[in-house]
């Protein structure tokens, strides 16, 4: 980033002669005001990252030496992330919810796409604002507003008729729902942008042809959406796994990662083993991230 | 728990409670605060990468920005603990070029919550902007060069009239955030960041006084949408021509 300076070519330039000095010295100003910004996004991400490796009992300075012992230690004072056992269930039970609420709200995106691109229908851009705003409510209100829905029809069904529905209290099934209800939106954009940029003359040729719908859908159309299928997928399940607030309201014994690391950081004292598992998670989400945009622009 | 009738007795316990009145009128005007400094922070920033870097640095940059994105929240916010709290890095530091002679705690105030909000929402910001800046033609700038105009008179006269649309979206979006967070304010603002969301989920979860959380998340809900109307009409802009458009 530094070594930016002398090879920008501004497109403001003020072609001014005498003002030359004057422009590099602010064009100098701007890209060390540029720099410093990228300091700030990555500070706070490399020191969560690197007291990983400190062999202390504590994520902070001074330096001990470098160990892996927050990652593979199976001793008590310094356990391991993989050895602790309730960070283990924690990374499945997220990684499970992440995996299911992606596929669902891909199906339902893909669904909601067509439906958005390709039909009219009445009040069709009231339901499309409808379908938008999950995305800018707060997270703890569609939390609440889950939360709330579900005990009252829980509550019903019990003082009516005795029927006792477990699952409609706190837990998988209505984290799942919650970050099911605002995931979905963030797909359906990104699906309907790519649905957007299709040439509807291939299907009509597919259909000239003599191929019947659901061949076309499975050997034209589909394929031509599958990058944005997988970019959806990954950015839901990423935002799935990573997902705190609306999960906070709805949680019950089974606690995904994210509520789990909140409990340990809560305390005083956290060990490193939370900057194990944050190191754990920029890796894997940075993976993820580098397999969507790979597979974005093979197919770009 | 009583019989339930209608009526607006937990809106009006609100109104008769200061402490809740006044957690939301902070969260207001904490969010209003983080959103300018966000924008007046960003906007340097979307400008370089969409005008001044080169092409391929474009794309490396605009990734760059976008990595906070990819990490959770709460690692993010753990991040700033680690530096920031009393044995933190900054802390040591300090001590170590001797500026200070103790350790410091640099958590629990706002002008923390403020710099970790700040940080959470700046990518909001920055994409919307990069987004429309990008559309502008150069030679609006050039035009505006030649006919004389000052460095400072082309940026407020083109560069942001042009941009307006993606300024009121950013800023839409990263008020939404910010006024909704729950994680930020908490963690780095401690037990009495009173944060507005905090009120909600201590009324919910902790009280268990479901009536009352939930009419605190109805007039959440209200005030922030009063609020990005308020931006609209000010700005002239409409929801259709700036959010919806990106």
């Amino acid at each position: 980033m530094s070594s930016n300076t002398n090879t920008i070519s501004g497109a403001a330039v003020n072609p001014k002669p005498a003002a030359f000095n004057q422009v590099r010295f602010l064009r100098n100003c701007f890209t060390g005001y540029v720099v410093l910004f990228f300091i700030y996004l990555a500070a706070p991400l490399i020191a969560a990252g690197a007291f990983a490796f400190n062999d202390s009992m504590f994520p902070a300075l001074p330096w001990q030496g470098f160990t892996l012992d927050w990652f593979f230690s199976d001793t008590e004072p310094k356990l391991g992330m993989f050895h602790d056992r309730r960070l283990l269930s924690g990374l499945s039970i997220s990684f499970w919810v992440a995996i299911i609420v992606s596929v669902m709200s891909i199906i339902v995106g893909t669904c909601n796409a067509f439906l958005f691109e390709r039909m009219d229908f009445p009040f069709k851009s009231f339901c499309y604002i409808m379908m938008v705003i999950p995305l800018v409510i707060p997270g703890v209100i569609l939390g609440i507003s889950i939360l709330v829905f579900a005990s009252d029809i829980a509550n019903g069904m019990e003082d009516n008729w005795g029927i006792d529905i477990e699952s409609l209290r706190p837990g998988l099934l209505l984290v799942i729902l919650g970050q099911f209800s605002f995931i979905t939106t963030i797909t359906t954009l990104v699906i309907a942008a790519r649905l957007k940029k299709f040439d509807i003359q291939l299907e009509e040729a597919a259909l000239n042809l003599g191929a019947s719908r659901g061949r076309i859908l499975r050997t034209v159309t589909l394929p031509f959406l599958k990058p944005a299928l997988i970019g959806a997928g990954v950015v839901g399940f990423l935002i799935s796994f990573e997902n705190f607030n609306t999960t906070l309201m709805l949680v019950g014994s089974d606690a995904p990662l994210t509520i789990t690391m909140y409990d340990r950081m809560a305390k005083v004292g956290s060990t490193p083993v939370l900057n194990a598992v944050s190191f754990f998670l920029m890796i894997g989400s940075g993976l993820l991230a580098l397999l969507s945009v790979i597979v974005q622009r093979d197919k770009n | 728990m009583g019989a339930y009738e209608y009526g607006l007795g937990n809106y009006i316990e609100f109104f008769n409670e200061p402490v809740y009145w006044n957690t939301l009128l902070r969260t207001a005007v904490m969010s209003i605060f983080v959103t300018f400094v966000t924008l007046i922070i960003g906007f340097p920033i979307a400008y370089y990468i969409a005008k001044i870097a080169r092409q391929r640095a474009k794309a490396g940059l605009f990734l760059l920005c976008l990595i906070p994105l990819w990490v959770s929240d709460l690692v993010r916010s753990f991040g700033w603990i680690v530096l920031l709290r009393e044995t933190g890095i900054v802390s040591s530091f300090l001590q170590y070029i001797g500026l200070v002679d103790g350790p410091v705690e640099f958590l629990y105030n706002d002008a923390t919550v403020v710099v970790g909000l700040v940080y959470t929402v700046m990518l909001f910001m920055i994409v919307p902007l990069v987004t429309t800046l990008d559309g502008m033609d150069d030679s609006l700038i050039e035009a505006g060069f030649n006919l004389g105009g000052s460095r400072l008179t082309v940026l407020r006269r083109i560069i942001i009239p042009y941009a307006m649309p993606g300024i009121i979206s950013g800023c839409i979006v990263v008020f939404m955030l910010t006024a909704g967070s729950y994680l930020t304010p908490i963690l780095l603002g401690g037990k009495n960041s009173q944060w507005f969301t905090e009120q909600i989920y201590e009324q919910f979860i902790t009280r268990f006084n479901w009536e009352s959380g939930a009419a605190f998340g109805v007039l959440l809900l209200i005030f922030t949408s009063i609020t990005v109307w308020i931006g609209l009409r000010l700005s002239g802009q409409t929801l259709s021509s700036t959010v919806a458009k990106t």
